[in-house]
């Protein structure tokens, strides 16, 4: 029996559930081992019969929050992809205002009181509401790190996230350091997997992968310390992706 | 004969976010219709503000998966405008392509993963790769071929990484261009496939009419995409900084993503609008696909967006080709982007694959956001669904209550709505 799956996005882009469609042929190939029973985006037919789950987005709303319960109940495994369901990524900006400030901004004086559709709280990550098996970072996702969860879950392996830093595969791939150029980049303290694809642009890694597990080791330090910069300075630039309150400035 | 027909679909299917469709009919007559949109929203007019110039887009790109280029683009225009930046002819050029990359891509997800399995009565793309496997990789192949475009000028498919008020990070370079060049050209037989397969399944489109107010960029130059003037089938031309009285942003009950309206009720953006706006100046390819499909402007059913957006990959194609010559016989310099910081405030707009999309911005002296505004194409597509609706529904009420909700759900389809865009 293949594995049923489906995937259900909240607040978010999409972008983590194009990179499936963005998979191209390897889509042909995937579908030969999992049966895809829901996926809005993609297929008029649902169910509510599957094995895994895979969510894309944050959660806003008691709305959502309902909704989010009703999946983990029917999955065996739920997998959280992308940085806006592992930890509300580019949608914690939000977390610097009030909920009444950001509905004030956006939706002027219109009467959205007591309409559940408008009913937002502080955005959580998916493991604030329900128990998350396995987490996909980036924003958006790699597809090819996507495809090897996939099959790791169906072989019933634990899939394989990398814990080092984006450092790491920027040296591999012999990318001049972006500091050279006098830009900032944090992927000394940033979780790779990305391939280092922004260095390799030219473009100082924004963290959208979240910060490693424990990034104040020497050797993650090392880069940031030849050019003058403390593990602050790198956590303030977290901001874009990684807004806590009280933890980054 | 007393007949009542409820419809209450939670969701339509193959479009990107949420939205319901709820229908009351009693013995022929309709009681109620509505389009909700439900989606959640997630403030990006206020994320934007306390950012620096110099992260906007990044942030900006993330209202939208599927259109990520177009936010960016335009994000990148309101700077620039806000703080007098001038950026090169080099950068218009590779700008312009990866914008058709994106409408390619885009389209080809539209007609070919989302609305055509309405033509060949199936749920989605997947029993296809069964009963008509060439088809689907032909389109799958297409696909690919705007991805790999959209990396080579952007570094990455989805969200833009080299794209950056001034210019770019990295360029391509020549050999990518070259190589690009002659997949595009073997492009085309793989989409004279595709759009065989497509007219081949056309009557499946019910024939409705209802005639619209239509809204897009407008050009003498070219058919316009990246630049131009707001242009109406109403009222004509008008300046990018009219963007407001032509819009007229308003909050309903029943949508997290704001309605507007200009001359009329509603009125319609996207790849139909810019071919009624803009047919002239389609390039030859684009004008053998709308004549193989007997698109002509101006045309009333909101099903022939489908169509548009084909004739529009054929001409991006086409033009892509042209400005990969242009910037070959240019050669491809490595400009050092130089950009002063002053305050101001700047619209940018341009064509996204779903239509006109617009950024504006405050900038204050210190480079950071101080005010943000995006009007997104699916927002001024919402109420022209819900006229749409409202005129087709009475004339399907003959059929069963099924087929009425998947006519109302073709309907929305063909808009290639993009909700969560729209409600960002
Ligand atoms: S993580 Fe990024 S790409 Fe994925 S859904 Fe969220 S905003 Fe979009
Ligand atoms: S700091 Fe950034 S650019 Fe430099 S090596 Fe590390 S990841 Fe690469
Ligand atoms: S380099 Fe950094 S910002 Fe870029 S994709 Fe990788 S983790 Fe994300």
């Amino acid at each position: 029996m293949k594995p049923k799956v489906a995937v259900f996005d909240f607040a978010s882009c999409e972008g983590c559930e194009l990179q499936i469609m963005n998979l191209e042929e390897k889509v042909i190939d995937l579908i030969d081992i999992v049966d895809v029973v829901s996926f809005r985006e993609a297929m008029k037919e649902n169910s509510n019969d599957y094995d895994i789950a895979f969510i894309d987005g944050c959660i806003v709303r008691p709305l959502d929050e309902k909704r989010l319960k009703e999946i983990r109940n029917c999955a065996n495994i739920l997998v959280a992809m992308g940085s806006c369901a592992c930890f509300t990524g580019i949608n914690g900006l939000r977390k610097q205002f009030t909920d009444e400030d950001v509905k004030r901004t956006v939706y002027g004086n219109a009467i959205i009181e007591n309409n559940p559709y408008f009913d937002v709280f502080q955005p959580k990550a998916i493991d604030e509401v329900v128990k998350v098996d396995h987490y996909i970072y980036g924003c958006p996702i790699d597809r090819n790190e996507l495809a090897e969860v996939i099959t790791s879950l169906v072989m019933g392996k634990k899939p394989d996230i990398p814990n080092y830093p984006v450092c790491v595969e920027c040296k591999q791939k012999e990318n001049i350091c972006v500091f050279d150029y006098g830009n900032f980049c944090i992927g000394p303290v940033t979780r790779a997997g990305c391939g280092a694809i922004c260095p390799t642009n030219n473009c100082g890694c924004e963290g959208c992968r979240g910060l490693v597990n424990d990034p104040d080791t020497e050797s993650e330090l090392e880069v940031l310390q030849r050019y003058g910069l403390s593990l602050d300075d790198a956590l303030d630039r977290f901001e874009m992706f990684c807004y806590q309150k009280g933890v980054v400035k | 004969m007393s007949r009542e027909v409820k419809i209450n679909l939670e969701h339509v299917s193959r479009i990107e976010g949420h939205g319901n469709i709820v229908m009351n009919s009693k013995n022929g007559k309709i009681q109620s219709i509505k389009w909700q949109v439900p989606e959640a929203p997630r403030f990006f007019e206020k994320l934007l503000t306390g950012r620096d110039y110099q992260d906007i887009s990044h942030i900006a790109s993330r209202i939208c998966g599927i259109c990520s280029i177009a936010h960016s683009l335009a994000s990148l225009k309101a700077s620039e405008n806000a703080m007098g930046v001038v950026i090169s002819d080099q950068t218009i050029l590779l700008r312009k392509l990866a914008l058709h990359a994106e409408n390619i891509q885009s389209h080809i997800l539209h007609v070919g993963y989302l609305a055509a399995p309405d033509l060949f009565g199936v749920g989605s793309i997947f029993p296809l790769i069964k009963t008509n496997r060439n088809a689907v990789t032909d389109i799958i192949k297409l696909h690919r071929l705007a991805n790999e475009m959209s990396e080579l000028i952007c570094g990455r498919t989805t969200h833009p990484i080299t794209l950056k008020v001034g210019g770019f990070t990295k360029i391509p370079a020549e050999e990518g261009l070259i190589s690009l060049e002659e997949k595009l050209n073997n492009s085309f037989d793989i989409f004279r496939d595709v759009s065989k397969t497509i007219l081949a399944n056309i009557d499946k489109l019910p024939n409705f009419e209802r005639e619209t107010e239509y809204i897009g960029l407008v050009s003498d130059k070219e058919y316009a995409l990246y630049d131009g003037m707001i242009g109406s089938t109403d009222t004509g031309m008008h300046d990018i900084d009219e963007y407001l009285s032509i819009t007229n942003e308003f909050v309903v009950p029943h949508s997290t993503a704001k309605y507007t309206e200009h001359m009329r009720e509603s009125y319609m953006v996207g790849a139909l609008a810019r071919f009624n706006l803009n047919n002239s100046r389609i390039k030859q390819k684009g004008k053998e696909v709308a004549e193989n499909f007997g698109l002509e402007s101006p045309c009333f059913n909101p099903f022939m967006n489908n169509v548009a957006q084909l004739v529009e990959v054929a001409h991006c194609l086409e033009d892509s080709i042209y400005i990969i010559n242009r910037l070959i016989d240019r050669g491809l310099h490595d400009e050092r982007v130089q950009v002063e910081v002053s305050a101001g405030r700047g619209i940018g707009a341009v064509e996204a694959p779903r239509g006109i999309l617009f950024h504006d911005y405050v900038i204050d002296e210190d480079g950071k956001c101080i005010k943000a505004n995006c009007i997104i194409p699916t927002n001024q597509n919402h109420a022209n669904i819900q006229k749409d609706m409202e005129a087709f529904a009475p004339t399907l009420l003959h059929k069963s209550r099924d087929e009425i909700e998947h006519n109302l759900e073709m309907l929305v389809r063909a808009y290639d709505p993009c909700i969560s865009c729209s409600t960002h």
